[in-house]
């Protein structure tokens, strides 16, 4: 994962239809794989955040983002390093596991502060949120007791606050010494 | 005041000051048909839906005012795809008009139904399906304004059935014309740069004045931002060569001293080698396009740049420029020689460019752009039909190419004086673009002499339009270089795939192009001797009541050079034969 090289885009868009289209478009004429993929509309109803992860190979990234850029219904583009971004992603497992062995799945699900939405005789169904490195290790830790079913969301991201705000604290912590 | 969307649209076009639409009707654009007949706005009845996209490229290529075609939905859209991809490469405004089935057939592969915004959203500089016919005004200044704003190119409005149709409920509007305001409302994403940055210009005037080899590599951005005259400012206040690309010809007159003609694969030695040893490479309105630069890593090696454009994402894509500018080639240019004149004024010098002169003098001297010339018993030189056409043509004539060889010879023995005579496809490389463009520019310039000139293949393509230019009188004039073949593919397939000449042969004698001509209602004319040319050029200039055709037998083994072969670097480029020694 780490050899590839990742990019997280944060695309502020209008929310009219067809604008998914053309910013997917974009990197599926230029042959590059979306890793994930997360649309909802922001605060504002009349835009649409889209969190698009990608793979791009070959062209610079500046070069995609002036591409994007260049598309009428695209109003801003932030490209969010992951050092400098809340990233989050949810995801819902359903687990293969019966009586004897529940209570494993409850300890992992307990240490990972997951959430256990439905329990059946040979299955349970877990839903988890967190950051995506977390949701993959939980997901290769209940992979033994064998996974039915998973869907993730894809990720979601903003801009971390501003320096200021742990500056502030230090500032703080220097007065309160 | 109430209206329907078919009403709202043609209202709409009168409102952006449109005079022409070039066009052909069928189901699901009629009903915008119908209050066309109570329009002022004159329409063009095309045979071919590629003829009216290309006539909307050669009416803004001359106007430089937005051109409008409208077409009905599935074939009749897809047939007009290639002009939006042409005017696409080439940034030229135009606004595309294609009738949709109605809404509630959409997606139920309806009869002449296809997604055509889908199919153009690559070639579009953007593209509409309205949804209302109360939109209807709103899109139209919008595409208007995306059209011809920033970089210019093709937006493509896509309109239901329904939202045109007098008798569906559907079509009901109440007119009211959108206001600037409104249209940047619903644009909150297209805010185009148009003034450079100042602390960018005045490193650019700086290093313009310390350059020793400097050059001006000037684009169709040029012609776009209508920015001749302060091209030609800037060259003459720092006694700068310029090299026009193909799509700039016109931007800075042939005949000026500083002028050094078309770069690229088919460009003159001197403009080709200054670029290869300049050490500053002022690029204005150019995109460094594949045919310009040969092999990249190999192209100006020792040039700082200088990179103007309005797209911001043209800078950096294929050469990193030392100082990017983005905005709009007029004002970023004023604002450049503004700036260099007041450096002058404190005292800067230029740096002594009296060596690099002399080089440049040195290369135009050695190696001017020729061809050999006409043994008795040959067919005729293609190059002395384009020199006689010149040389007969009336001051202010525009002329209009196909693509292939008889393209490059346009560009290399015509003479351009002024922006806007020169109409041709240049990033997409269209065959069949020439003749409805020529009609197209004829439409746009009625007092202009428009001359077209094609290859015998190119002509074969979209002749048919012809009989548009004679129903419609629009007396253009088409000179046909037959040379039986397709001419670039057979240079192509002597001099790189030993003479193996694969499927490039069509034919001298058919089809009879005078009869063809004829038929189609022009005069046809056929030329086969060298004392037959000018008076046959004589007589088709004389003729402004239809289209003419002249068709000239030409030699089929004569090359366009000098010539970068294909991948290879600038500096591997091959002049003609009679100019090769050893001293190259």
């Amino acid at each position: 994962m780490s050899a590839r090289r990742l990019h997280t885009l944060s695309v502020l868009v209008e929310n009219r239809s067809g604008v998914l289209a053309r910013v997917a478009g974009l990197f599926a004429r230029r042959g590059y794989n979306i890793e994930s993929l997360a649309v909802a509309p922001t605060d504002d109803e009349s835009l649409s955040r889209i969190t698009v992860v990608v793979d791009v190979e070959l062209t610079p990234i500046e070069q995609m983002v002036k591409q994007l850029n260049k598309l009428i219904n695209v109003v801003k583009i932030t490209e969010l390093d992951p050092r400098d971004s809340i990233q989050r992603e949810l995801c819902i497992v359903t687990v293969a596991v019966d009586r004897d062995r529940r209570n494993e799945v409850l300890e992992l699900a307990q240490i990972f502060e997951a959430r256990i939405l439905a329990v059946a005789h040979t299955s349970m169904v877990v839903s988890l949120e967190g950051e995506p490195d977390k949701i993959d290790d939980f997901e290769e830790l209940v992979r033994p007791f064998g996974i039915i079913e998973m869907q993730r969301t894809g990720r979601i991201a903003l801009a971390k606050l501003e320096r200021s705000t742990s500056r502030v604290r230090h500032l703080n912590k220097a007065k309160a010494s | 005041m109430k209206l329907n969307g078919g009403q709202a649209l043609i209202k709409s076009l009168e409102a952006e000051g449109v005079d022409v639409v070039f066009g052909l009707p069928g189901g699901a654009i009629l009903p915008v048909y119908d209050p066309l007949l109570d329009s002022p706005i004159r329409h063009i009845l095309v045979r071919h839906e590629q003829g009216a996209g290309h006539m909307a490229e050669g009416y803004a290529h001359v106007t430089g005012r937005p051109g409008v075609a409208m077409v009905t939905s599935g074939p009749g859209a897809t047939n007009i795809v290639t002009p939006l991809l042409d005017a696409y490469m080439d940034s030229v405004p135009m606004v595309c008009i294609t009738g949709q089935v109605a809404r509630p057939s959409i997606g139920t592969d309806a009869f002449q139904e296809a997604d055509i915004t889908g199919i153009t959203q690559a070639i579009t500089k953007h593209n509409f399906l309205v949804q209302s016919a109360q939109d209807i005004p709103l899109v139209v200044r919008e595409a208007f304004h995306i059209a011809t704003t920033g970089r210019p190119g093709p937006v493509l409005i896509d309109l239901p059935k329904d939202l045109v149709d007098a008798n569906n409920p559907a079509s009901a509007m109440e007119w009211a014309w959108p206001s600037d305001a409104d249209v940047a409302a619903e644009l909150p994403g297209y805010k185009p740069n148009t003034k450079g940055h100042p602390l960018k210009i005045r490193e650019a005037a700086e290093m313009i004045l310390a350059a020793r080899r400097p050059v001006i590599y000037a684009g169709g951005g040029i012609l776009k931002a209508r920015a001749a005259a302060e091209l030609r400012e800037l060259a003459e206040l720092c006694d700068i060569h310029v090299i026009t690309t193909l799509m700039a010809r016109g931007a800075f007159p042939d005949s000026h001293p500083l002028a050094l003609g078309m770069p690229g694969m088919h460009g003159t030695y001197t403009s080709v080698m200054s670029m290869q040893k300049t050490d500053l490479l002022i690029a204005l309105g150019t995109r460094f396009d594949d045919r310009v630069t040969g092999k990249v890593s190999g192209f100006a090696p020792d040039a700082k740049v200088i990179h103007v454009d309005i797209d911001p994402a043209e800078l950096g894509k294929v050469r990193q420029p030392d100082v990017p500018i983005v905005g709009d080639c007029r004002q970023v240019i004023g604002e450049l020689v503004h700036v260099l004149r007041e450096l002058i004024a404190q005292g800067t010098e230029a740096a002594d460019r009296s060596a690099w002169r002399s080089t440049i003098s040195g290369w135009q001297e050695r190696y001017p752009i020729a061809y050999e010339p006409h043994v008795e018993g040959d067919a005729l030189k293609p190059q002395a039909v384009i020199e006689q056409l010149h040389a007969a043509a009336p001051e202010g004539t525009i002329l209009a190419s196909g693509v292939g060889q008889h393209q490059m010879w346009c560009s290399q023995y015509w003479r351009y004086e002024e922006p806007y005579t020169w109409v041709n496809s240049g990033g997409a490389g269209t065959m069949g673009f020439a003749v409805p463009a020529a009609i197209g520019a004829k439409v746009g310039r009625p007092d202009r002499t428009v001359w077209a000139v094609d290859g015998d293949g190119c002509f074969q393509m979209t002749a048919q339009e012809l009989v548009t230019a004679s129903t419609e009188h629009i007396p253009v004039k088409i000179a046909i270089l037959n040379n039986g073949y397709l001419g670039m593919v057979r240079q192509w397939q002597e001099m790189f795939y030993d003479e193996r000449y694969s499927e490039v042969y069509l034919s001298l004698d058919v089809p009879d192009y005078v009869k063809w001509a004829e038929a189609m209602g022009c005069v046809g004319i056929r030329v086969e001797s060298p004392e037959e040319v000018a008076p046959a050029i004589d007589k088709a200039n004389e003729i402004d009541d239809r289209p003419v055709v002249v068709e000239f037998r030409t030699d089929d083994r004569e090359k366009v050079f000098p010539m970068v072969p294909g991948g290879k670097a600038n500096d591997e480029i091959v002049v003609p034969p009679f100019q090769r020694s050893e001293e190259i």
